[in-house]
């Protein structure tokens, strides 16, 4: 139990190397059968589009799941995860060919006291625009 | 239509308690795809120092949806879930869930605001085992599009 990344080793502002996954449409239907999240608009283009939808889209929790990979990976542990929150601003379009590349970045935003730090982490589809925004508090060695 | 404002603060009965599953937290974290043994393997959770397999942070997601259902789905709220997205999520955890826990939420709506033309309905559960022990509070905040109600 416990963090390998130490708190004094870092700084203010500091950027964590940044993270990329793919996310194809079986993602999508097996984190609906994961999650109990069964709305069709992740897993049914006909239904997606007849509601107004590009095409499917992928879970805000799905999204939310692998920016907390990202985060308890770079710090070693998940259970050094105090609070983990995520705002979802747009909407991570999912066609059947190709699927998508989501890009996480983490800023180091503020360091507490205690050895925690809150970050910054952001995330980006392949075509550039922002769909998730969150901070998380971690406890550090 | 505007949301029923009257239900800010409302709080709910329990959710039946859930359990938590090895085989379930494997699940949810090939779902993710996240690939940490610590979800999947005891040794090497208790050679971390846990007691049990533990679960993603984005676990209790699974909750969500039996603590919540009496909530969204009470027709004096007037919630359309076609209208509905996901506009934020929060956790604060005390400790990690791990397999083996047995969770009860317990639900409340814990506030209803217009913003623009739209309604953002935030809800709180704080989920503890059935021992008592506070294990974390899930905060979600809802957006129903369009039915903010509109002035002249």
């Amino acid at each position: 139990m416990g963090a390998r990344i130490a708190a004094k080793d870092l700084t203010q502002g500091q950027e964590l190397p940044s993270w990329s996954y793919k996310v194809v449409r079986e993602d999508l239907v097996r984190y609906a059968n994961a999650s109990g999240d069964g709305n069709p608009i992740h897993q049914n283009e006909e239904f997606a589009k007849s509601v107004g939808l590009p095409d499917v889209i992928a879970h805000g929790m799905h999204t939310m799941g692998r920016m907390g990979e990202y985060v308890t990976d770079w710090a070693g542990d998940p259970g050094v995860v105090e609070r983990f929150k995520t705002r979802f601003s747009a909407m991570v379009v999912v066609p059947a060919e190709g699927g998508n590349t989501v890009t996480v970045a983490g800023t180091v935003a503020e360091k507490l006291e205690g050895d925690r730090v809150r970050l910054d982490l952001v995330a980006t589809t392949q075509d550039g625009a922002a769909v998730a925004k969150g901070e998380a508090i971690v406890a550090l060695a | 239509m505007p949301l029923n404002k009257g239900f800010e603060g409302r709080e709910f009965a329990a959710a039946p308690p859930y359990e938590v599953t090895a085989e379930s937290i494997r699940e949810f974290a090939d779902a993710i795809g996240d690939p940490n043994p610590l979800y999947r393997d005891e040794a090497a959770a208790k050679e971390a120092g846990y007691e049990a397999i533990i679960a993603p942070p984005t676990y209790l997601t699974k909750l969500n949806f039996i603590y919540s259902a009496e909530m969204m789905l009470d027709p004096d709220l007037g919630l359309n879930y076609a209208l509905v997205v996901h506009g934020e999520q929060e956790y604060e955890y005390r400790r990690p869930v791990k397999a083996g826990d047995v969770l009860i939420a317990t639900p409340k709506i814990a506030a209803i605001t217009a913003k623009g033309r739209n309604e953002l309905l935030v809800t709180e559960a704080v989920i503890r085992t059935a021992d008592g022990e506070q294990v974390a509070v899930a905060r979600s905040t809802i957006v129903s599009r369009g039915t903010a109600p509109q002035e002249g």
